[in-house]
């Protein structure tokens, strides 16, 4: 729908297009049932990036302060991509495996509920 | 000549339908270009009943009664050092956030009404919206007056207004506003004259003022009663705007209601801050969000609704998720703060034993199976001397620009998300209610200053976070921020009162 608007064909400037980010796309990640980490988390990252950097390095700087991170089994681990599940490719780059600016992450660790289960 | 008195109605009259003139040479249109464009339509102006009559002489005799008393109030304040007779210093993290997230709302308002005083063709709603426009500066100043003494004995309070344009979670309030003064009069009228201030106000004011009374300041107090009577007449006026619109033509009554489904959620999202602040930041407690929630929206909505039934208007249509939402809010907001609290410019800190206590008691279904170990292990973490920050910037919402905080009610541990895709790009939103808000109007929320893609970006400040917080924020770090605990404000408050801590003496007091 179009905005109601005194001028006609009102369009806004699009804040966040990917070429404001010099080069970056913003990625989202979150730990399902893991809500010690408020919310999910942002980060600017390369489209060039392997899976395996989020992996290696941004899942760990973001989420290794909880007990339970150390004993994540990431064989076992669920993952969806914007809602669907997902398989990543560790050696593909993101731009590659679909996953494309703003794309939201999420991975499920079964087995592991979080602070005394109680999904934190 | 005659000398007669003119009674109030009269004067009324005169002030308003009197002074209105027939337009000759200019198009009606063309002098009140913004009354169509929403496409509300008016047939008869003369229809509207004036909620409340006050006339300008009787106003500011009226108003400078009220504020002789008011600032009596705040001198004598000051004199009796009443900073240190609240009931603790974490009290007064409570009207930081006032004063940075809601004040300065007060003069948007005062901007707003002014705006929209100004498009009506009809003489009576734009001189009722001057006259609230007025109130809402005074608000703005004497908020600003009452709160000002405790900028002499507390920090965070020195920057409010640089914050309030910059600071991540102020741009939820803020850009709140911003979507209302941006839309036409009349949507303006139904966010901010109806929602806010008729449907929405008994949870937003009547929580810090009550706060305020429990809590020993005399100060904020007194400025909510003072403001009392203004808020009477603004009520009002949101109820005839809301009336008048949908008794004018029935082609209003489907955008009224898209409206209003509209701003209760932005409204009610917004109300997250006030949610936190009542449940944790008052060492006294009024009451808990979901009481007062019940009483002020639950009761007060459904029986409002009953009554603009016969006009084809039903229930907002997300009230249904609030409600599901009220045992899990607060909590999930406070949460979001204490992870974030390095760069608040307020503290946070953990509930006592007793105030977890009390918040099992409020919260006999959610606290104790979903946040109690969670702020188990934080207390433990703060103990061994690792207090819990989240070291990475959170996801936000494309609408209501909180954290993407809150949960799917069906499965209260899960992270509520939702997203859209609009000419080429994703959009994340935290929940229905705001994702079908952005879908209506795109081109309007792709604008959104999302305050974490903006430091991304790299335009806000520097590439550290110590350069965003400290410079572009203006937050003194080390001294605004991060735990109460340790702070220089609770340093201060065990000085006044002979070094004792501030927690045991909250446990003595009890
Ligand atoms: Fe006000
Ligand atoms: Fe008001
Ligand atoms: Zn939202």
């Amino acid at each position: 729908m179009a905005v109601a608007a005194i001028t006609e064909n009102y369009v806004g400037e699009r804040l966040d297009r990917v070429e404001n980010f010099h080069g970056n796309q913003v990625l989202y990640i979150g730990w399902d049932h893991h809500l010690m980490f408020c919310a999910p988390v942002a980060f600017p990252v390369s489209p060039q990036a392997p899976f395996r950097q989020v992996l290696e390095e941004l899942i760990p700087g973001a989420f290794s302060l909880h007990p339970e991170f150390g004993e994540i089994d990431w064989d076992e681990v669920q993952w969806h991509l914007n809602g669907e599940p997902f398989t990543p490719d560790m050696d593909a780059t993101l731009a590659e495996q679909g996953i494309d600016h703003k794309s939201a992450v999420r991975f499920a660790t079964p087995g592991l509920n979080g602070i005394k289960g109680c999904g934190s | 000549m005659s000398n007669r008195k003119l009674n109030l109605k009269d004067k009324y009259r005169l002030l308003t339908r009197d002074l209105e003139w027939e337009y000759s040479y200019r198009d009606y249109e063309e002098i009140f270009k913004q009354e169509s464009f929403e496409g509300i339509k008016i047939t008869d102006w003369s229809k509207w009943e004036d909620p409340f009559r006050l006339t300008m002489d009787s106003y500011w005799k009226y108003q400078a009664e009220k504020e002789k008393k008011l600032y009596a109030i705040f001198d004598a304040f000051a004199q009796n050092n009443g900073q240190q007779n609240v009931t603790d210093a974490r009290y007064v993290n409570a009207i930081k956030l006032f004063l940075t997230g809601v004040s300065p709302l007060e003069y948007q308002a005062y901007n707003g009404f002014a705006h929209v005083g100004r498009q009506f063709g009809g003489v009576g709603a734009r001189v009722a919206c001057q006259m609230q426009s007025l109130d809402e500066l005074r608000h703005v100043q004497t908020q600003i007056h009452a709160m000002s003494h405790y900028n002499k004995h507390f920090d965070g309070f020195q920057e409010f207004p640089h914050m309030h344009d910059r600071v991540w979670y102020l741009s939820v309030p803020k850009s709140f506003f911003d979507d209302a003064r941006s839309a036409g009069p009349f949507e303006f009228m139904v966010a901010i004259g109806f929602s806010f201030e008729y449907v929405l106000t008994n949870l937003l004011f009547v929580p810090f003022m009550s706060g305020a009374a429990y809590n020993g300041d005399m100060a904020t107090v007194t400025f909510g009663f003072s403001a009392q009577s203004d808020e009477a007449r603004h009520m009002t006026l949101g109820l005839e705007i809301i009336k008048f619109m949908l008794e004018q033509h029935e082609d209003n009554v489907p955008i009224v209601q898209r409206w209003i489904n509209k701003w209760l959620w932005r409204g009610y999202r917004v109300l997250t801050l006030v949610a936190m602040m009542m449940d944790y930041m008052l060492p006294n407690k009024v009451m808990s969000w979901q009481e007062s929630f019940e009483v002020y929206f639950e009761e007060a909505a459904t029986s409002l609704f009953k009554d603009l039934a016969r006009y084809g208007i039903e229930m907002p249509a997300y009230a249904a998720t609030a409600i599901e939402e009220k045992e899990h809010l607060s909590h999930q907001a406070w949460s979001i703060f204490y992870n974030y609290g390095h760069a608040a410019a307020f503290h946070t800190w953990m509930p006592t034993d007793q105030e977890m206590d009390w918040l099992s008691e409020k919260y006999p279904n959610t606290f104790d199976k979903y946040y109690r170990p969670r702020y188990e292990k934080w207390r433990e973490m703060e103990e061994a001397g690792e207090r819990y920050y989240n070291p990475t910037l959170p996801m936000l919402c494309q609408t209501c620009q909180i954290p993407m905080g809150f949960t799917d009610m069906e499965n209260p541990t899960l992270t509520s998300y939702r997203q859209s895709e609009y000419d080429g790009e994703r959009y994340n939103f935290c929940s229905d209610g705001c994702k079908d808000i952005f879908d209506h109007e795109p081109e309007k929320y792709v604008q959104s200053w999302l305050p974490v893609h903006q430091i991304y970006q790299g335009n806000c400040g520097g590439a550290e976070m110590e350069d965003v917080l400290g410079e572009y924020y203006r937050i003194n770090l080390g001294v605004d921020n991060l735990d109460f605990h340790g702070s220089p404000d609770e340093e201060r408050w065990n000085a006044w009162h002979n070094l004792q801590p501030a927690e045991d003496k909250l446990k003595e007091a009890s």
